[in-house]
């Protein structure tokens, strides 16, 4: 006889899933985090913003190693310089990373894949972009490299956001 | 083991609100003054990097992840310390005593005028299953804690609700010497009663008002800094920090958190008698009696008598003891984890001679004390001073 027969089963330490019901009938508290925050978008994001309305991309440059942060920021991490000038970028971009998204929120799997990824944009550099979702194409035309352009809202309903640019679709020739 | 010293201080102005900057923003601004005044570069420099924030009060999870950028940290050793910034300063101390690093950034901040629910963000501090019912039954704000303390410390001690109220007169005065607090007032103790019962026996204007504001230390072993600079160096000469137990009635009257943090900086800073040793004092006064309480918790008085001092004038510029010059918290306001650096930056600036219109005469000594805040008895207690 095993020393393990000798004390009955051997101890699963999965154990056994709780169900739903059982977890309700377990001495507990239910609480909401009522947390609410407005953040200000600062400087350099406030200005990123407005131009969104206008159809436009800007970024900021730093003079010290010469790159234009898109996103813009006031000051370079890189550096820990002051950037110094405004730039306006024609908005046409470059993918940089994607994947294809087959899960939503809640974990369920979805029939229609979501594209998402990252863009960098012409005349900034390829680690400054930023993330957004591609459309108007099939999930296996998404490749990186590829040349891409931002659909933009119509004027009247933007607001100032990231989703003022509906997505990313292929460039035109 | 090599000592350690403040080579650098920045921070903006303590205002009620910055909508005109992002957290980062106003974090960088305070750190180019501090990296200013220390002299050197953080890309070339700085070993390492310490915040000291609570994902609550920020709204971010993991919000470290949001820090380097701005301090000129990226690539770098950078940590989040879940406490005050004196708190941080103890990490940096130990990163710099060790040997690890010679040269360490410690920063805090408050962006508490973009948390739009406070009371209930501190609310979520107490006990969820025997306390938190209790305040959300009938909607109290959380700060009836400060009025349960304060009425065992009247209690225990002696003191008197006029003596809490000087203080609050007090300090508001004081603050109009110091161009960072906005809080500053002229107000007489008329005032402080006519503010009303908060939470009896603590009056309205005895709260110190919240503020925004960012605070940069730079701390460097002795010997790198005196290849940097020529000025006379600030030394950090001990620190300590204490956590009473989170059980609201078991808290002690006498604010032992502060006293036993104390003990720990005092002993490694050899300071033996405080009243005698220590030349500018800057301890947490969020609620005016907690002054009081951390004067006598730190051995500056006897349980009772701090109220006594302040009554008769002796707890300030012109008084035996040189206390919350800066203003406190009641001039410069609830700065969240950043207080406590603020109460350290006061201290430095008077050991250096900076401190303009409320400068000490020669001051050599100086204590900076911190406490978490509602509802928690967490302190921390530094000793600064001049070698030279
Ligand atoms: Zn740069």
């Amino acid at each position: 006889m095993t020393k393990k027969d000798k004390f009955g089963p051997p101890f699963n330490p999965r154990g056994k899933p709780l169900e739903a019901n059982e977890m309700e009938k377990i001495p507990h508290i239910r609480a909401k985090a009522p947390a609410k925050y407005a953040w200000a978008a600062g400087t350099a994001m406030s200005r990123f913003l407005e131009e969104l309305k206008n159809g436009k991309i800007i970024g900021r440059l730093c003079a010290q190693c010469d790159r234009v942060l898109v996103p813009p920021r006031m000051f370079c991490e890189r550096c820990f310089k002051p950037t110094t000038e405004w730039v306006y970028l024609p908005g046409t971009a470059v993918v940089e990373t994607f994947s294809i998204s087959y899960i939503d929120q809640n974990a369920n799997r979805i029939k229609e894949p979501i594209l998402v990824g990252t863009v960098a944009f012409d005349g900034a550099p390829p680690d400054c972009g930023i993330m957004h979702y591609f459309g108007e194409m099939k999930p296996e035309e998404l490749k990186i490299g590829m040349p891409v352009e931002p659909v933009w809202k119509p004027q009247n309903e933007r607001v100032g956001s990231i989703l003022d640019i509906k997505y990313f679709r292929p460039r035109k020739k | 083991m090599r000592d350690v010293v403040v080579l650098g201080v920045g921070a903006t102005a303590f205002t009620s609100q910055t909508p005109e900057v992002n957290w980062k923003e106003l974090m960088y601004d305070a750190a180019v003054k501090a990296y200013a005044d220390a002299q050197i570069d953080p890309r070339r420099d700085v070993d390492s990097f310490i915040t000291c924030a609570e994902d609550f009060w920020e709204g971010f999870s993991i919000f470290d992840e949001f820090t380097p950028d701005q301090l000129g940290a990226v690539m770098r050793p950078m940590m989040t310390v879940t406490g005050d910034g004196l708190q941080g300063l103890a990490n940096a101390y130990m990163q710099i005593k060790t040997g690890m690093f010679n040269i360490v950034v410690v920063e805090a901040h408050s962006k508490v005028s973009e948390l739009l629910t406070y009371e209930h963000v501190v609310e979520m501090a107490f006990d969820p299953i025997y306390e938190r019912p209790l305040s959300a039954e009938r909607n109290v704000h959380p700060y009836y804690v400060a009025g349960l303390e304060m009425n065992l410390y009247l209690h225990a001690t002696g003191t008197t609700e006029e003596q809490c109220a000087f203080v609050a007169v007090q300090n508001r005065r004081q603050a109009l010497s110091n161009p960072l607090a906005p809080y500053g007032a002229r107000i007489g103790l008329q005032e402080i009663y006519r503010s009303g019962y908060a939470f009896s026996p603590l009056k309205k204007w005895e709260i110190a008002s919240r503020a925004d504001g960012s605070i940069v230390f730079v701390l460097a072993a002795e010997e790198i800094a005196r290849r940097i600079t020529k000025k006379p160096l600030v030394y950090l000469e001990g620190i300590g920090w204490s956590s009473e137990s989170p059980w609201i009635s078991a808290r002690s009257a006498d604010a032992g958190y502060a006293r036993r943090a104390a003990q720990l900086a005092y002993r490694q800073a050899g300071i033996t008698d405080p009243r005698r040793q220590i030349d500018v004092i800057e301890v947490e006064d969020r609620f005016a009696f907690k002054e009081l309480q951390h004067l006598e918790a730190l051995g500056f008085a006897r349980p009772g008598e701090a109220g006594w001092l302040a009554q008769s004038g002796a707890l300030g510029l012109d008084g035996e003891l040189k206390v919350n010059l800066s203003g406190g918290s009641l001039g410069c306001g609830d700065l969240l984890e950043a207080s406590a650096l603020q109460r350290a930056l006061e201290i430095v600036l008077q050991l250096r001679g900076e401190a303009g219109a409320r400068q000490v005469p020669n001051a050599r000594v100086g204590v900076a004390q911190s406490w978490r805040g509602l509802p928690h008895g967490t302190g921390a207690v530094a000793v600064f001073a001049r070698r030279d």
